[in-house]
């Protein structure tokens, strides 16, 4: 059994980096938004779903009017990245103007509240424009980068299988480790960085050194939801289908990767979700194995939220983050 | 025109003699048009009509009763609809029935459960399993299908089932709070459905995503209980037990703490509230409700699967909750009526309508924008609009307000004076 085990390390190892990726990504968005509002942003995952639907729109369209010929794979996904992420990012802020900024001062549920019907909106809305332009809301877009490339991890040592994984997985982690070291570079060296983390300190006390709390949480939506946007592009074209229910699971499980890496810390989102992904590959590749057929791979999800529930109980504060004292 | 009006609200007298005239109005029609949704939901406006006027509690629940008890079914019962309107007054008494359970929770505890369809799913499947041959799979002793008697047995084991499964998962919640508690209890959700959808490996209890068929119905006195006519009495007597049940918990002690721990959790403790039981409670008395209601809805449908208990269902019950006014009871009811009735009645025949119009020619409508299909849409929108325009719902709470100089008694009557809620906006 154990032999097993370890022949597939490699392959669980590279799927659950590329799940993981995702994840930190989407994770990276709920983390900035906690960090500035102290509010989860349900729609996060909506956001991204809506992304991945663009991207799609705009892959297709382009194939179809021939640019898809003239131009690299890789320039043209470049383009739907950067035209994704500021459609998405806007809104985000569009969002955040509409259903969170006259809530501000409200009781904690009511937020809470509109975001789920933003997200309920997003979806159906979603569903509808596919449903329109394509008769059928599960789209699959076009494959850009299919070729398979085959790693040798048999020749390190002969208990590993070899793993194959697609070019395109490369292209989704080079791209989401550009966007994550842009935000960790955005967040800590620029100046509306500073701004941000001045206003997620303490908003009154940074609206009287004259930062402008109102367009500061502006751009935290805006960041953001770019990057859930572009994560839905990468995701879009690393699984093919999507639909318009994916958004809500994986922004579950991207807020569990949050959690577990300390919801508000930018570093422990992407420790998080790069954790979770594998996690959950190894035991969606092994939870048959390991317990003798009773449980298959279709619990992974009981297994993703036995995570959240646990590290909430034992360590609520996450792995990177600071427990904090509540105000009375 | 304005005096009138004020002397119409001031003549009980008058607020009778017009609740009857519509009363019998509403009720002739539905007797003699029978396919009129109009009529049927006008008759039902009624007790929304007799909520506003000034009779005394037992008047109006005598008037209620009657309307409910008698007239509706009477009146509905001579043509070929009246199956269908008692179905959907059976599953309008089920959802208020729930959403009253959550009511407890989000509405007083203040306590956002985002997973609460789970306790119904466990009280349907509590039933359905033991009310068919699924049980014998993983119990070797006993005959099944349990008789058809064993259902009202099994009401209150399934109220019980979910209570406990309502501590459970009221335990490790209980350390997490706001946000948080609306992504585990989402997730305590999603777990309950996955696991109901795949425990048909290795014993098969709940066989998996095929649901199980043929769920015994009931018995009485030797009289199987099929139709949705025949559920409408049980599920009416269920409703007024959780009604009054529901009240009475509101105005008790226990109502108290949870109404203090919504406002302010850490001064509720340091008042003596103790945190732990009256979180607990809320959970289990919340969940008691919807497995009660679980188990009439298995009974009724005959089968249970998994779909029938998505996120989507509990999206549904908080909607009814936010709708009609949290921590209000009767706003809770309205908002449960106006869901059900929407999402069966209004928007099922505006479908067909369209339909119809479309197949003569008149407009098309594509399939995508069919009104059945739009409930996403209508709740994310409800919800929004409620929460930035009417926070406190379209009947918002009111609570008990004792003046203090009547209760020292000038005249010795300590007089009851009911104003808004106002503690909702007090932050610290």
């Amino acid at each position: 059994m154990l032999n097993e085990i370890i022949q597939t390390i490699p392959q669980v190892l590279i799927d659950g980096l590329a799940l993981g990726t995702v994840y930190a990504v989407i994770a990276l968005g709920y983390t900035m938004v906690y960090g500035i509002l102290e509010l989860i942003n349900f729609a996060h995952g909506e956001i991204f779903m809506t992304g991945a639907f663009i991207g799609t729109a705009l892959l297709i369209f382009m194939t179809g009017t021939g640019w898809g010929a003239a131009l690299p794979a890789i320039v043209m996904l470049i383009i739907v990245l950067i035209v994704t992420a500021f459609l998405t990012g806007f809104l985000g802020m569009g969002i955040e103007r509409l259903a969170y900024r006259p809530l501000r001062n409200a009781p904690r549920l009511i937020p809470l509240i509109t975001a789920i019907g933003i997200s309920f909106l997003l979806q159906d809305i979603v569903r509808l424009i596919a449903e329109l332009t394509k008769g059928n809301y599960i789209v699959t877009g076009p494959s850009l980068f299919t070729e398979q490339v085959l790693i040798k991890t048999s020749s390190i040592s002969s208990i590993f299988n070899d793993a194959s994984i697609k070019t395109s997985f490369i292209i989704v982690l080079v791209t989401a480790v550009i966007m994550m070291i842009a935000l960790d570079i955005f967040v800590n060296r620029t100046r509306w960085g500073m701004a941000m983390r001045a206003v997620a300190q303490d908003r009154e006390t940074a609206s009287l050194m004259t930062v402008n709390v109102n367009k500061v949480i502006s751009i935290t939506f805006f960041v953001g939801s770019a990057l859930g946007g572009a994560t839905g592009v990468l995701f879009a074209v690393q699984y093919g289908t999507i639909d318009p229910y994916i958004g809500f699971i994986l922004g579950l499980k991207a807020f569990t990767a949050a959690v577990i890496g300390g919801i508000g810390n930018i570093r422990g989102a992407m420790i998080g979700g790069l954790l979770l992904g594998v996690l959950e590959m190894f035991a969606s590749a092994n939870l048959t194995l390991l317990t003798g057929g009773i449980f298959g791979a279709e619990y992974k999800d009981v297994f993703a939220f036995a995570i959240l529930i646990i590290v909430l109980l034992f360590k609520p504060e996450g792995l990177l983050g600071k427990p904090v004292t509540e105000k009375v | 025109m304005k005096t009138l009006w004020k002397k119409y609200e001031q003549n009980k007298l008058a607020h009778g003699i017009f609740l009857l005239i519509y009363i019998g109005v509403t009720s002739l029609s539905l007797y003699t048009a029978q396919k009129s949704v109009a009529a049927f939901l006008l008759l039902l406006t009624s007790l929304l009509l007799l909520y506003f006027t000034k009779f005394t509690n037992l008047t109006k629940w005598l008037i209620a009763g009657f309307v409910l008890v008698f007239l509706l079914p009477f009146t509905a019962s001579n043509g070929d609809a009246y199956q269908s309107y008692m179905e959907v007054s059976t599953l309008v008494g089920i959802y208020i029935a729930m959403a009253l359970g959550l009511n407890i929770v989000v509405g007083m505890a203040g306590l956002l459960d985002l997973g609460f369809v789970a306790f119904f799913a466990v009280g349907a499947y509590t039933y359905g399993i033991f009310a068919t041959a699924q049980a014998s799979n993983f119990m070797p002793f006993g005959t099944f299908p349990l008789s058809g008697e064993s259902f009202w047995l099994f009401i209150i084991i399934g109220g019980l089932v979910a209570a406990l499964f309502g501590i459970l998962l009221g335990i490790p919640v209980l350390r997490v709070k706001g946000d948080y508690l609306a992504i585990v209890t989402l997730g305590f959700g999603e777990i309950i459905r996955i696991i109901f959808n795949n425990l048909d490996r290795p014993i098969n209890i709940t066989n998996g995503a095929m649901g199980i068929s043929s769920v015994t119905p009931p018995r009485l006195f030797g009289i199987d209980f099929l139709y949705p006519s025949q559920f409408y009495y049980i599920v009416l007597v269920l409703l007024f037990f959780t009604i009054f049940t529901v009240r009475r918990f509101e105005h008790s002690k226990i109502g108290r703490s949870w109404k203090a721990v919504r406002e302010n959790e850490i001064a509720a403790q340091a008042m003596g509230v103790p945190l732990v039981r009256t979180k607990l409670m809320a959970f289990a008395i919340g969940a008691t409700f919807s497995g009660m209601m679980g188990v009439v809805f298995a009974a009724k449908q005959a089968f249970v699967d998994p779909t029938s208990f998505t996120l989507l269902e509990s999206i549904t019950i908080l909607v009814m909750v936010v709708l009609g006014g949290m921590g209000s009871v009767p706003g809770v009811i309205l908002g449960a009526a106006v869901m059900t009735i929407l999402n069966l009645q209004v928007l099922t025949e505006m479908t067909n309508w369209l339909n119809q119009l479309s197949l003569s020619g008149i407009i098309s409508i594509p399939y995508a924008l069919s009104p059945a299909k739009m409930q996403r849409f209508i709740f994310g929108a409800l919800l929004i609009l409620f929460a930035l325009y009417r926070p406190k719902g379209l009947l918002p709470a009111k609570n008990r307000i004792f003046i203090e100089k009547d209760l020292q008694g000038v005249n010795r009557k300590a007089k009851l004076v009911t104003t808004q809620e106002q503690s909702e906006n007090e932050k610290l």
